[in-house]
């Protein structure tokens, strides 16, 4: 037999296990750090700019880099109008990929086109911007546009929408560009809660003479209600922030108008063209306080998202 | 023809078009992939050369490279991964081998989710505030803290998963042996785990490679072959959102040409690591 | 004695058994573990019950019982295996050598080395087959490369897997059957030299053969080590162990010589249990 191990070894592993527990502790906290540092940051270089324009700043549509005289209502309405466009067009979508990979599609093509739609989501998204600019753009002006201004353009409230320059840049391309981003995330937050619908439940559904559209509608889609709003949630996260491919095809124009072919300004787009450049300190301090803006609301949507997406597997954790 | 039929027909015939629509969604989106694969490869393959690799960014009108830009690519993407990867797999340890009790855990968890999505553009504003307007100069070192901000998550996130994994029977096993808890996740765990943790970090390299918005006005650009991360540096994608969007032919054709070297880059990293470790990621 | 067939090896084991156990309680030996009053929780539900116990140096004491019954967290107390996991508690003796290892000042991995494991599903460590055994060896013995060669043979030739994988020494773990695997836990728990040996349910994911084989180790290895085994299988009970305690709902309903339990067991839920009415 062998003696008792000596005590102050014990000790050396006793240290070396609480440093290890430590160290670790701290990388996990240190996560937790470079979001306040980030919210903190952002809030130290916005104030200037907050104290000199108030509250109204995200209200005002004024963004005069010569007069100094900023307001976010521009940029905000640039994000918020893509992304509803990109949500209005990826959410049907992505609901009709979802449903294919988990209810029709054979088993052996299930793998590789799930992984097509995750490679979607791969691409660098300034592929996407140049793809939307040099691709898409002509062909949307010549083929799309005209058509739906002849149509829906003449339809009372919302016809206004889509009249103007018809040259394939301008709000409603970003939107759709975003639309292609998104609906690979939307897709696989889908797929992924819609296979967790237990398989005895859609059995079930089938056994007394559903068909499969019935049984995605009022078996499958009721029970992951909570998982498909948290992933529609992670898409509009995405959406809002997109930098790039927006600011290919957006115009980069400060103004806004009722039209969605109008060009205009997102705010992600927004910085990326004038951070850079800013001349003034309150040039600077606008800027920064759109991307104090953009966070805020980023954070918010996917924190919702999380949250929802999460309270999904719990439901589900309950019932195994 | 009796009541019935009629309805069952209807039903029928509603399931027909819900499934021709859903196959229709699935045509669409794989139709997006195909269509910028193809435009990539008919617009950038022209632009394909060994002076593509060899000669640095050129003046407009006259024949260069992307020499620097890969380089500063390599390098900046290199120095994130250095940063990163340690952060990341610590903190993916903390959460799966320590995060059973307490507010940490959940917290970091659901805040590490969250930056996972976050606006790429705003931690380039971050960076640019806390380091590059301090030092007053754009430099290769604070777009490598940019991109290593976006890559940490991305680390963390599959770690824990990967370490989850790893059957809870492994680590009693060493434990039962008497070997300290910090043993027990360094040489059995982590090293039961490490393809899968290898998988999270090409994961996050394949991230920030086609990552623009960050490095805006970290590392900006630099139309010369530079080795200094203290210096502005050139990179892929700053390179090629600035020759696509200018006048200049030979400009255009060089950034379809680093358009395709990235893309296919990225792709081929998602395919090798999503065909190998189907399912757990 | 190794090339014997199961079944003779089962009717000499029987025999041989009987002595060792009455000589044991004859000699009046003082017990390598005594369980005084143990209560085990998980949460709030409690798991065992009052549990009085002695396990003697140099026997093979078998837990028997329904599953849930408890038998598999008595073993995990042993070696404060539930330590690792937040919510789990247990009050009481248990006397290791004299000294209660449920005592808070007892370093966990000092007692995990005199006290070593083996458990259901085989658990090779990634790392080749001569790595699995000096892993744990290096945890607290600095051996020259010589030395630990020795005793990775020694572990090896212990649990009967020797000729199996001496040409292989350097091949992942992962690679040999499910019981090599296990033979390989069994030799990694032998090679630390730790004085009690915790075997949780070690065959049930074995094939017969591979079974057989680890029950012969079982005996072979009793002579230098104290054995407690957790199974579901009562002819595996029956044919290693020298005592036998049944379990039911936390509780120890019957412990005493092998023999006597499987012949003419005092109670009748023990009864019931070991001729199949129940369980």
């Amino acid at each position: 037999m062998l003696p008792e191990p000596p005590r102050d070894r014990m000790r050396v592993q006793r240290l070396q296990d609480a440093l290890f527990h430590q160290v670790t502790r701290f990388f996990a906290f240190s996560v937790l750090a470079i979001l306040a540092a980030i919210i903190a940051s952002l809030l130290y270089g916005a104030w200037p700019a907050l104290q000199e324009f108030g509250a109204g700043f995200p209200f005002s549509a004024e963004w005069n880099p010569v007069a100094d005289k900023f307001g976010g209502l521009i940029s905000v309405y640039g994000t918020l109008s893509t992304s509803v466009i990109a949500l209005v067009v990826a959410i049907p979508v992505s609901f009709g990929i979802a449903i294919f990979l988990t209810e029709l599609c054979p088993p052996v093509l299930r793998g590789p086109l799930g992984i097509a739609v995750e490679l979607l989501a791969a691409v660098p998204s300034i592929i996407y911007g140049m793809w939307g600019l040099f691709v898409f753009a002509p062909l949307f002006a010549d083929y799309i546009q005209p058509v739906l201004s002849m149509t829906l353009g003449n339809l009372p409230f919302i016809g206004a929408l889509f009249q103007g320059p018809k040259n394939g840049i301008g709000i409603l391309s970003a939107g759709l560009i975003l639309s292609v981003m998104v609906i690979p995330f939307i897709a696989s937050v889908m797929r992924d809660v819609f296979e967790v619908v237990p398989g005895i439940l859609k059995e079930s559904a089938y056994g007394l003479g559903a068909t499969t559209w019935e049984v995605v509608w009022n078996i499958v889609l009721p029970y992951t209600r909570v998982g498909v709003i948290g992933g529609v949630m992670l898409g509009l996260g995405r959406a809002l922030g997109e930098t790039m491919a927006v600011t290919f095809v957006i115009g980069n124009a400060h103004r806004i108008s009722p039209s969605l072919y109008e060009a205009g300004n997102s705010i992600a787009s927004t910085l990326a063209n004038e951070f850079a450049e800013a001349a003034s300190d309150l040039h600077v301090s606008s800027l920064i306080a759109l991307g104090l803006i953009l966070f805020f609301v980023t954070f918010v949507v996917l924190a919702l998202s999380k949250i929802l997406l999460m309270r999904l597997g719990r439901s589900e954790g309950e019932k195994t | 023809m009796s009541d019935t039929t009629v309805l069952y027909r209807k039903r029928v015939r509603t399931n027909r078009v819900a499934l021709m629509c859903s196959m229709l969604a699935m045509l669409i989106g794989m139709s997006f992939l195909a269509w910028i694969m193809i435009v990539l490869l008919y617009k950038g393959f022209g632009a394909l050369s060994l002076s593509l690799f060899t000669q640095s960014t050129p003046a407009p009108g006259s024949d260069g490279g992307l020499f620097n830009a890969i380089l500063g690519s390599l390098m900046m993407v290199g120095v994130s991964t250095f940063i990163a990867t340690p952060i990341g797999i610590l903190a993916g340890v903390y959460l799966s081998e320590f995060g059973r009790k307490g507010w940490l855990a959940p917290t970091t968890r659901f805040i590490n989710d969250i930056l996972l999505s976050a606006p790429s553009i705003v931690i380039g504003v971050f960076i640019y505030a806390v380091y590059v307007a301090q030092v007053q100069h754009f430099s290769g070192w604070a777009g490598s803290m940019a991109l290593a901000l976006i890559a940490i998550p991305v680390v963390v996130r599959t770690t824990e998963n990967m370490l989850n994994l790893v059957p809870g029977s492994l680590r009693e096993a060493a434990s039962a042996l008497g070997a300290p808890r910090w043993k027990v996740v360094l040489h059995v765990v982590l090293r039961s785990a490490r393809a899968g943790v290898l998988t999270g970090i090409l994961l996050a390299i394949a991230r920030v490679s086609g990552e623009t918005a960050p490095l805006l006005f970290t590392a900006l650009n630099n139309q010369f072959t530079s080795y200094d991360l203290n210096g502005p540096m050139a990179n892929l994608p700053v390179v090629i959102f600035q020759f696509a969007m200018s006048p200049y032919e030979n400009w255009n054709s060089l950034a379809w040409g680093g358009a395709i070297l990235i893309t296919f880059g990225v792709l081929c990293l998602n395919i090798v690591v999503r065909t190998m470790f189907r399912k757990k990621i | 004695m190794m090339q014997s067939t199961v079944s003779t090896k089962r009717e000499m084991s029987f025999s041989h058994l009987r002595e060792d156990a009455t000589t044991a309680v004859a000699h009046g030996a003082e017990p390598k573990i005594k369980i005084r009053n143990l209560d085990f929780f998980y949460g709030s539900f409690q798991g065992l019950k009052h549990i009085d116990l002695d396990i003697q140096e140099g026997m093979v004491t078998a837990f028997i019982g329904p599953s849930g019954c408890g038998k598999s967290t008595l073993l995990r107390t042993l070696n404060r295996m539930y330590d690792l996991y937040p919510g789990q508690r247990a009050t009481g003796e248990i006397l290791l050598n004299g000294k209660n290892v449920l005592s808070p000042d007892q370093d966990v991995n000092a007692l995990r080395a005199k006290v070593g494991m083996v458990f259901q599903k085989p658990t090779p460590f990634p790392m080749s087959i001569y790595e699995n055994i000096a892993f744990g060896v290096r945890l607290y013995e600095n051996l020259s490369r010589a030395d630990m060669d020795n005793r990775v043979e020694w572990a090896l030739r212990k649990a009967a897997l020797w000729d199996e994988v001496k040409g292989k020494l350097n091949q992942s773990g992962l690679s040999l059957s499910g019981g090599q695997q296990q033979r390989l836990c069994i030799a990694r728990g032998v090679a630390v030299k730790p004085e009690v040996l915790l075997l949780d349910e070690p065959t049930s994911a074995l094939d017969p053969i591979s079974t057989a084989k680890v029950e012969e180790l079982v005996h072979e290895l009793k002579s230098e080590y104290t054995i407690a085994i957790v199974t579901h299988n009562m002819q595996q009970a029956a044919r290693v162990s020298d005592y036998t305690a049944y379990m039911y709902l936390g509780e120890l309903v019957e412990f005493g010589l092998t023999d006597e339990i499987f012949i003419k067991p005092k109670r009748k839920e023990t009864e019931d249990y070991i001729t199949g009415r129940f369980g």
